[in-house]
């Protein structure tokens, strides 16, 4: 026991699972960390920790850490990703007034064209928050013509049922409890819009992991391990027994595990592969792309310039810090950091250090393709 | 002349809105107001026009105003935080206190200062009471279970009062416990088996 003591901040969602289960499956003490698990229970409460330095690190959505890197928040310290924690997981769903003057659905491109149609001419979307995936997801599919509202999770139920919002991307179990409320509809998921669409990321104050390159090693090969063992069949119904408990989400185990399972019903049916995934298909690797992609999203939301906003995003993903402690863990390694994003079809073998490694499919519903402008 | 600084207090429990809005009140520069229900949080807000927003600083509708302050134009209204000049220090304060606060942007920091410090100092002070009863509920608590315990003890082994507390301390030291488990653990126990 080399000592080290950490701590990290997230918010009680079913998508903490890979840094909840590196402490209770003891991924993290075998790399000699003593890992302290503070909770959030919003993302400014987790941003303030990890600003003020209450905590290393946290569990962090994506597109929060890029809108820092871009000056979109305070004069914070920045952030940096270590890497990803999970894609997918999202849920998208409509109100059940819209979803009554929706017709039959039958594929993503014709169910935002009939959304459009339906819901009016600027719908309000209720998301997260206004940094996540689930707004970018929202903004790729439906377009700019929307509002963006941001529900807490555990209050999405309520908006609509108070008439507050038109549509909704969710984490699981929310969109399933606003479905059961019978105030929402669920259409699809998240992977119908994007294929894989990165979700949560590990992410430090920058220059954290550079100063403390032993400590941020081994919170990275914890919680790498901890996502590999959650993708391994049977380990997800032990997860959510653990993620379940008071301390942690405080949900019923049934619910943690269908939405760690993937048991949502969805109107549009879901491309192929899990609802969540924390490790397979390269799930983990921080592409500079990625951050790059959001980036440009992100400042197509806000009329900014998005060739700097590419740039910002993608020198966040520090994939040179993923290639130095994770090959110890025996990660395959990709031979490039950027890859253009949205081409893959199918699962597709990358050349790699051991060879081993297949990317999962990554295409946006309508064949959107991002070339990344930056070296 | 200064003009009067617009308060808005979200805190549902009565108590501390109340305890921070006298205290801020109290030098007259301060106009406040209690928001007690988050329910179209965004909405009321709009409505209201605060300077400052203070909110408890794990109050889960932080995210919703969050929203507010980058849904316009996100690079000129992001002074929307507590800690001007990522101050982090401050920033530490507040976590510690349980405040945050949100500031329109043409509040002078001069004339903010002052005030994000007394919210600091008052909400710091109705937290460490919570806090400082809590303690003392639960540790009442703990001495209940441990005098049911020990009088499981001299019954079930004719053991002195002493005694009983002797042989529960040792266990639990033993066992790596805190007594209160471990006394826990046999009311529990003696409750099962009559």
């Amino acid at each position: 026991m080399s000592g080290k003591s950490l701590r990290l901040a997230y918010v009680p969602l079913t998508d903490a699972a890979p840094v909840i289960i590196a402490r209770e499956m003891g991924f993290a003490a075998s790399e000699g960390v003593a890992l302290d698990l503070v909770q959030a229970r919003s993302w400014a409460l987790l941003r303030d920790f990890l600003s003020a330095g209450t905590v290393e690190a946290a569990h962090m959505l994506a597109p929060m850490a890029v809108a820092r890197a871009m000056g979109l928040q305070a004069s914070l310290p920045p952030v940096e990703v270590l890497m990803v924690l999970s894609h997918g997981g999202q849920v998208i769903g409509t109100s059940t007034a819209l979803a009554r003057d929706l017709p039959p659905l039958t594929g993503a491109a014709q169910a935002a064209d009939a959304i459009r149609s339906a819901a009016g001419p600027r719908p309000r979307v209720g998301v997260p928050f206004a940094f996540s995936t689930h707004a970018l997801l929202m903004g790729r599919w439906l377009g700019r013509g929307i509002e963006i509202r941001t529900v807490p999770p555990p209050l999405m139920a309520e908006a609509l049922a108070r008439g507050e919002i038109d549509l909704f991307c969710v984490g699981e179990p929310w969109g399933t409890v606003a479905a059961e409320a019978g105030v929402g509809a669920i259409l699809a998921s998240g992977r119908s819009i994007w294929a894989a669409p990165p979700e949560k990321v590990l992410a430090a104050r920058a220059g954290w992991a550079e100063s403390r390159p032993e400590a941020a090693g081994a919170l990275m090969r914890a919680v790498w391990r901890a996502g590999r063992w959650l993708d391994q069949r049977g380990n997800r119904e032990v997860a959510a027994e653990i993620l379940a408990r008071p301390e942690y989400l405080g949900l019923p185990v049934e619910t943690v595990e269908a939405s760690l399972t993937g048991r949502t019903a969805f109107a549009l049916p879901p491309p192929p592969g899990p609802f969540i995934t924390f490790h397979d298909g390269g799930a983990s690797f921080p592409w500079r792309s990625t951050g790059a992609l959001i980036g440009a999203q992100l400042a197509q939301r806000f009329d900014l310039p998005q060739e700097p906003a590419a740039h910002a995003g993608a020198a966040i993903f520090r994939t040179d810090l993923y290639r130095r402690h994770m090959r110890a863990a025996g990660a395959d390694l990709p031979g490039a950091s950027m890859k253009i994003e949205g081409t893959l079809t199918h699962p597709t073998a990358v050349a790699s250090e051991r060879g081993t490694m297949i990317l999962a499919p990554d295409r946006f519903f309508d064949g959107w393709i991002f070339d990344p402008p930056v070296d | 002349m200064n003009r009067h600084l617009n308060i808005l207090v979200i805190e549902s429990d009565e108590t501390r809105a109340r305890t921070v809005a006298d205290a801020l009140a109290q030098d007259g520069t301060c106009r406040v107001v209690i928001l007690a229900d988050t329910s179209s949080l965004s909405r009321r807000i709009a409505e209201m026009d605060p300077d400052v927003v203070l909110i408890d600083v794990a109050d889960p509708s932080r995210d919703v105003i969050e929203d507010m302050a980058v849904a316009t134009s996100p690079k000129e209204r992001a002074v929307a935080l507590f800690a001007p000049g990522g101050d982090t220090e401050f920033m530490r304060a507040a976590i510690e206190a349980g405040v945050s606060a949100y500031v329109a942007e043409d509040i002078r920091p001069e004339v903010l200062r002052p005030v994000i410090d007394l919210a600091i100092a008052q909400f710091g002070t109705v937290r460490r009471l919570r806090l400082e009863l809590e303690t003392t509920r639960r540790a009442l608590e703990e001495r209940k279970l441990i005098d049911r315990a020990k009088g499981i003890l001299m019954r079930a082994r004719g053991l002195s009062e002493d005694e009983a507390y002797a042989l529960l301390r040792k266990t639990a030291m033993d066992q790596k416990k805190k007594m209160a488990e471990v006394a826990g653990a046999l009311v529990t126990a003696a409750g099962l088996l009559g």
